[in-house]
């Protein structure tokens, strides 16, 4: 790498690299649905309904990516947002306060994630088997709160989740001559508050470059000085804290608590995150990488469906040769990229 | 006592003591719970051949698939340091292939499940051909790879079945699935030790054992003493391919039908927590896959003792996860550390102490 000194521009890193990728594979393809496919992908609300409906998903991708960056997993994440669906329903169905009620949301979630944090690196017990134990327990709790959905009939509630942004130069006039705005719902400024707080804590915090070095290399962060284990802990406590948001957020978007919410949601936030250029061995990644990922994965089921593969396969499996593509690129890539390290 | 517990823990049968001290306190359990649990009683199923009854045999018998998959899961986790969670969904597209031959003529003869068999065991291998170049030539994480599978699995059984869920009736593939008249015990129960014991003999009878120790344990090393470890990597998925064909076979057996959905749903889990409770370390290496099968029949022990308990089905899995939780814990090598400490301490032996302070610095 040295002898090229002449050169102007830096070489990129591996992060920016594959986050890179995704970002131009998402514009293609949303450009792409917009020429071939018109229709909705025309209007702007396109994107933004893919950002209301997958608001919680991305915020607990942006969870899900701090802990891969530090070489953990946690597969809770979806179970922990059921249960928090779930106990807040109830909660507020029995007359709680909506304060109280976000408070109870983040206080389950950081409960769960102190426990995991706690297994993972004052135990040294492996994360996968940890997490695991989280999923089942999460979701066993949820069915035993109610195995029946529930519906959120609290007034305070209710007018905090009809609480939409409108963009009014971003809309469209309807067929009969009705201007419609883009409309976003609360959710989704949490979301992208949360990727810019995540981005920020591990773009310009102690912390949060002690999961790059803790990702990279454990031995060598441990020499350098960094608290592995609680900076271990602390990657599992955010991840609670922000599957406790997202149950929140959630439920602004569904009004609702079922024992199956979020069901899969741990794979899916584990995709966003590998198509995001996040490496499951640890080191690498970007949360705004994250964003598109997760924003590329919910693009192409909606292509799948727009296209007219009406057969309920189909959406699972051009998801899963997507990911393929995704994982084989960024394996390719990798490989490469050492290799010509390697040589010069 | 204190000795012989410490030699239990440290010396050679410590890999299997953990799941070996759950099933003791599981059995302690239930014979304080309810004397009868363990009550095994003969009687006439609906064909009339003589049956063995009883929460024991449910024990046994439902933990086949599970069994049989943990197998395979050892090997693989032990080769690669990581995990195939497609097994479920791979078992789902085994036994939609095994069904669609089954059903492609108007009878069912014993020739035509073998040929079944052997089709669902073959594009099981090639899905788990798949999973392994992705691994072993590309390099990817194991949970990384298996992810693809994992996502369109159930999809492409769907597609295989023609968005139906076909159902074949037979003597034959009820007898795979419950009984062979005449013989008292289930058939799953003779697979899964037809199954360990061709474990036993490969292991006897080729390096298998040791090339997959090394690799697991380090693979460049291996590579240079003159393994392939590629090759060892990928055959550790195709082993594994043929365990979840016969797990889905099984599974197909027993219902008679074969739902894509429900087909060994969540199995993947169930799979690698019985891996770990068998004391095989997730991160590769050393192996030992007598330790997963006793770790099989304590996942499904317990969750009979839940049942047995009414605990409703959904719920077994909040006490699952503490039981999990608290066997973990105490398998934790941190945890095992603090109580050796602790009975040294309690024996005045302050010499233990020392050495492990000077062992560690």
């Amino acid at each position: 790498m040295n002898r090229s000194n002449n050169k102007q521009k830096e070489p990129l890193t591996d992060t920016q690299l594959l986050m890179g990728i995704t970002i131009g594979i998402f514009f293609v393809m949303y450009i792409a649905a917009m020429i071939f496919l018109r229709g909705g992908f025309l209007h702007s609300q396109q994107l933004f309904d893919l950002l209301n409906d997958n608001a919680s998903l991305i915020i607990v991708s942006c969870g899900l990516t701090i802990v891969m960056i530090g070489g953990g997993i946690d597969i809770s994440v979806g179970a922990v947002t059921s249960l928090v669906v779930m106990s807040c329903v109830l909660y507020l169905n029995k007359g709680g306060s909506v304060l109280v009620s976000i408070l109870l949301a983040l206080s389950i979630g950081l409960a769960f994630g102190a426990v995991h944090g706690f297994l993972v690196s004052y135990l040294e017990i492996q994360p996968f088997i940890v997490t695991l134990a989280g999923m089942f327990f999460a979701r066993g709790m949820t069915t035993i709160l109610s195995i029946d959905p529930q519906k959120v009939s609290h007034e305070g509630f209710k007018s905090l989740q009809d609480i939409k942004i409108e963009i009014d130069w971003l809309g469209y006039t309807a067929k009969n001559g009705n201007h419609i705005p883009a409309r976003m719902e609360l959710g989704v400024v949490v979301a992208l508050l949360c990727v810019a707080v995540v981005f920020i804590i591990l773009r310009y915090t102690r912390t949060g470059r002690g999961f790059y070095a803790m990702g990279g290399n454990q031995t060598s962060s441990l020499m350098l000085g960094i608290n592995v284990k609680r900076t271990r802990f602390s990657s599992y406590l955010l991840s609670g804290l922000l599957s406790g948001i997202s149950g929140y957020v959630f439920m602004m978007h569904t009004g609702a608590g079922n024992a199956t919410n979020a069901a899969g949601m741990e794979m899916n936030a584990i995709a966003s995150s590998i198509i995001g250029g996040t490496l499951l061995t640890g080191g690498v990644g970007n949360v705004i990488g994250t964003l598109f990922g997760t924003l590329t994965l919910t693009t192409i089921k909606k292509i799948v469906v727009s296209s007219g593969l009406n057969d309920p396969w189909w959406q699972s499996i051009t998801t899963g040769g997507m990911l393929c593509f995704f994982i084989l690129l960024q394996s390719i890539v990798l490989r490469r990229r050492e290799k010509s390290k390697k040589s010069a | 006592m204190n000795n012989m517990f410490k030699k239990l823990i440290k010396g050679g049968m410590g890999q299997l003591a953990i799941p070996l001290i759950a099933i003791a306190l599981l059995v302690i359990f239930n014979l304080i719970r309810d004397p009868g649990f363990f009550f095994v009683g003969i009687s006439h199923n609906n064909d009339g051949n003589i049956v063995l009854q009883g929460n024991l045999i449910s024990i046994i018998n439902g933990a086949s698939e599970l069994a049989v998959l943990a197998m395979g899961m050892t090997l693989v986790t032990a080769a690669c340091g990581g995990q195939d969670i497609s097994v479920g969904a791979a078992a789902a597209i085994a036994g939609s292939v095994l069904v669609k031959t089954l059903k492609s003529g108007p009878q069912i003869t014993g020739g035509k499940v073998l040929l079944a068999f052997i089709l669902a065991c073959i594009v099981a291998m090639i899905f788990g051909s798949f999973n392994g170049t992705l691994v072993a030539v590309f390099k990817i994480q194991p949970m990384i790879a298996t992810l693809i599978l994992y996502t369109c699995g159930r999809s492409i059984a769907y597609w295989i079945n023609g968005g139906a869920t076909p159902t074949v009736s037979s003597p034959i593939i009820s007898a795979i699935g419950s009984f062979i008249p005449g013989i008292p015990v289930p058939t799953p129960v003779l697979i899964v030790i037809l199954m360990a014991i061709i474990f036993k003999l490969i292991f006897r009878f080729t390096s298998l054992e040791l090339f997959t120790q090394s690799v697991g344990i380090n693979g460049s090393a291996a590579r240079l003493n003159g393994i392939n470890s590629t090759f060892i990597k990928l055959l550790s998925f195709i082993i594994l391919g043929v365990c979840v064909a016969v797990a889905g076979t099984i599974g197909v057996s027993r219902l008679g039908l074969i739902n894509h959905e429900t087909l060994l749903l969540d199995i993947e889990m169930d799979a690698i927590l019985a891996v770990a409770i068998g004391g095989n370390s997730l991160g590769g290496g050393k192996f030992k896959i007598s330790g997963s099968i006793i770790g099989a029949y304590v996942i499904q022990m317990l969750t009979i003792t839940l049942y047995a308990m009414k605990v409703s089905s959904t719920d077994v899995k909040a006490y699952k996860a503490l039981v999990i939780i608290l066997l973990v814990v105490i398998g934790s090598p941190v945890f095992k550390d603090r109580f050796n400490k602790f009975v040294n301490r309690m024996r005045g032996d302050k010499k233990g102490i020392s050495e492990k302070g000077a062992a560690k610095a």
